[in-house]
């Protein structure tokens, strides 16, 4: 996840780091107003320091989100609400108990209103 | 050979529990066993199948008896860590319903939450006002109760255990937040409830064994059939129970406090009923699998009572995940946990087969007929047709912004609608919109200024669902559409208005 701090919020910083290290990202979410802007981007993993590091030159703080949503297994019944609102099929059954690929989640938060147990957060939010 | 007729009584039975010999099986490994065995054999050779269903049960709450106070208090209205339960039942019973939502919480913390909590072990802070009465003088008081401290803290659960329930999608183009999870734009998934082959109901779907009196595992405890829920309606196989249990003996692994985001709390709950295999009847019924079992498939983008039915699929089809609807694949996911279904059926049988839980014998069936009718409303209330005004003056996209500005100023409206060749509508173009073009000095056709996300009501749409769009997008006025969306009228929020102090 990128934080982008207001004075640079102007600047082509995306475009410019795709350029400098020829990574192929994904935008997965953005969301800039007047004091910020968050954006969570899907790197190569063979492309992850090289990237990270030249957002960091550009003056953007970089956060990894290695497990992006935490689900409390106390609370979790199990039931699936959280597996068709996923628009990347984060969470899955096997054997009727759920599973979470936490690399697939970008952070949108539907599961997190979805969850009818409150079971789910979002790491950072 | 065999051909001789398999029957058991449920006193054979409960005599095989007593001493330890009963076979007993769940729901979802009888298909199987009937299927190997035949129906006589596994009269033989099964004595119970246990069934379970875990999920959400609006329908549910506690009546609680909190003992007298001194000086003793007549308790009118009383709220339980903010949430409001009802004082209409003598001096110190109260009932706490589920879905009741919290005064300083909202739907966050509600009546299953507090019955959660109290199921926790947690203390409730109670605050009580009370009427005020020769016998009952104490006005105002405020305590903490435990579950412990309450003299009985017993169910009552008007309608549990739906045999099966409609699955649920959304056609319109936004995302809606129901008692049904969220429901994404476009038929962008399923959400379905209930257990399928474990669903107590579907496993005797005649009512030869469920009746009043009926024992059952309610939330780890034992509970009790009390009758047929309300809304029961077995003629189409959806029938209903009303259960009630002690809630003191009560666990939090069958019983969990929910918010359905933008509804309001429910109580999952777990429910489990034992049924006796004791002819070859039972052995067919209970041997009924998720393919057996069908529901519609309902489109709550439709916000009334006749929701339309986009296609009629099986508990099989909804576990798989994925359901063909209208040419696209589309993600199923379920509301109510087979996991947890698995462990009540599970726990059920593990209970009988320690000859801890007898069967019991049901002192009345339930009714076959039920009645799930709509609601008589004897105040009408009247559709967008009614009120809205028929001399609507549309325009096309390609005529200049100055020639509609002329429209608006000579026709004392504010609004446009943009129509097609034939009439269907594509867009909008307000006052405001126009004088915007204006004020930037850019005189264009209305094509390039008018809205094209257009919201339309429907002629024989109740004026409270077009109240609700007008207010949910803050806009003052809505095309009417017939089925073909070609505009055969206008309402706006002063037809509204002028309706409401007509009221009055």
């Amino acid at each position: 996840m990128l934080h982008v701090a207001p004075g640079i919020v102007r600047h082509p910083l995306i475009a410019s780091v795709i350029l400098e290290t020829s990574a192929l990202v994904n935008i997965e979410r953005a969301s800039i107003d007047a004091v910020s802007g968050e954006i969570v981007l899907e790197v190569p993993s063979e492309k992850c320091t090289e990237v990270k590091e030249a957002f960091e030159r550009r003056g953007v703080r970089v956060v990894p989100l290695e497990i992006p949503v935490i689900r409390d297994e106390n609370e979790c019944v199990h039931c699936g609400a959280c597996i068709s609102i996923c628009p990347t099929a984060t969470f899955r059954f096997e054997d009727w108990l759920l599973v979470a690929d936490s690399g697939k989640c970008i952070q949108c938060g539907a599961c997190v209103v979805g969850c009818p147990q409150r079971a789910l957060k979002l790491v950072l939010k | 050979m065999d051909l001789v007729v398999q029957e058991k009584s449920l006193s054979e039975i409960n005599e095989r529990i007593r001493d330890g010999s009963a076979r007993v099986v769940t729901a979802e490994e009888m298909p199987d066993l009937v299927q190997e065995l035949g129906p006589a054999g596994a009269v033989r050779e099964v004595d119970v199948v246990t069934t379970g269903t875990f999920g959400a049960m609006c329908s549910s709450g506690v009546f609680l008896n909190l003992g007298h106070s001194d000086p003793p208090i007549k308790i009118l209205r009383a709220l339980l860590n903010k949430v409001e339960a009802y004082g209409g039942v003598a001096a110190v019973d109260l009932f706490l319903g589920a879905t009741q939502p919290s005064q300083d919480r909202g739907i966050e913390y509600g009546g299953a939450h507090v019955i959660e909590d109290l199921v926790a072990g947690k203390q409730i802070d109670v605050e009580a006002e009370g009427a005020g009465t020769d016998c009952y003088p104490q006005m105002e008081l405020e305590t903490a109760l435990r579950l412990d401290d309450l003299n009985q803290a017993t169910m009552v659960n008007p309608r549990n255990a739906y045999q099966r329930y409609n699955a649920a999608t959304n056609s319109s183009d936004r995302t809606l937040h129901t008692y049904m999870g969220t429901l994404l734009p476009r038929c962008g998934n399923i959400h379905y409830s209930g257990a399928g082959v474990l669903s107590p109901l579907s496993n005797d779907p005649n009512l030869d064994y469920i009746g009043v009196g009926t024992r059952i595992f309610l939330a780890g405890a034992k509970g009790y059939v009390i009758g047929s829920g309300t809304q029961h309606n077995p003629q189409n196989n959806f029938s209903t129970l009303m259960v009630t249990g002690d809630l003191k003996k009560m666990s939090t692994r069958f019983l969990r406090a929910a918010t359905f985001h933008k509804y309001g709390p429910s109580l999952y709950l777990g429910i489990g009923i034992p049924i006796p295999v004791l002819n070859e009847t039972v052995a067919r019924n209970t041997a009924v699998r998720d393919r057996d079992i069908t529901v519609p498939v309902v489109d709550y983008g439709i916000p009334r009572r006749d929701r339309p039915s986009l296609k009629i699929v099986s508990y099989e089809d909804l576990k798989s995940g994925l359901i063909e609807l209208n040419g696209k694949e589309t993600p199923t996911s379920s509301l109510s946990s087979f996991h947890v279904a698995r462990e009540v059926a599970k726990s059920l049988a593990e209970q009988i087969e320690k000859g801890e839980f007898l069967l019991s014998q049901a002192v009345e069936p339930l009714s076959r007929i039920g009645s799930s009718r709509p609601m008589k409303q004897t105040k009408e209330s009247p559709n967008v047709g009614d009120v809205m005004s028929r001399d609507v003056v549309t325009v096309r996209e390609d005529i200049q912004v100055e020639k509609a500005a002329k429209l608006i100023v000579s026709g004392s409206f504010d609004h446009l609608p943009v129509v097609s060749k034939d009439g269907r509508l594509m867009g909008i173009i307000t006052a405001w919109d126009i004088s915007k073009a204006v004020a930037s000095g850019k005189i264009a056709k209305i094509s390039e200024i008018m809205t094209r996300r257009v919201y339309s009501a429907m002629l024989d749409e109740p004026i409270e669902l077009a109240a609700r769009t007008l207010d949910m997008h803050s806009i003052s006025a809505l095309p009417v559409v017939d089925r073909d969306n070609k505009v055969i009228g206008m309402i706006t929020s002063n037809h509204l208005s002028r309706l409401l102090a007509r009221r009055r």
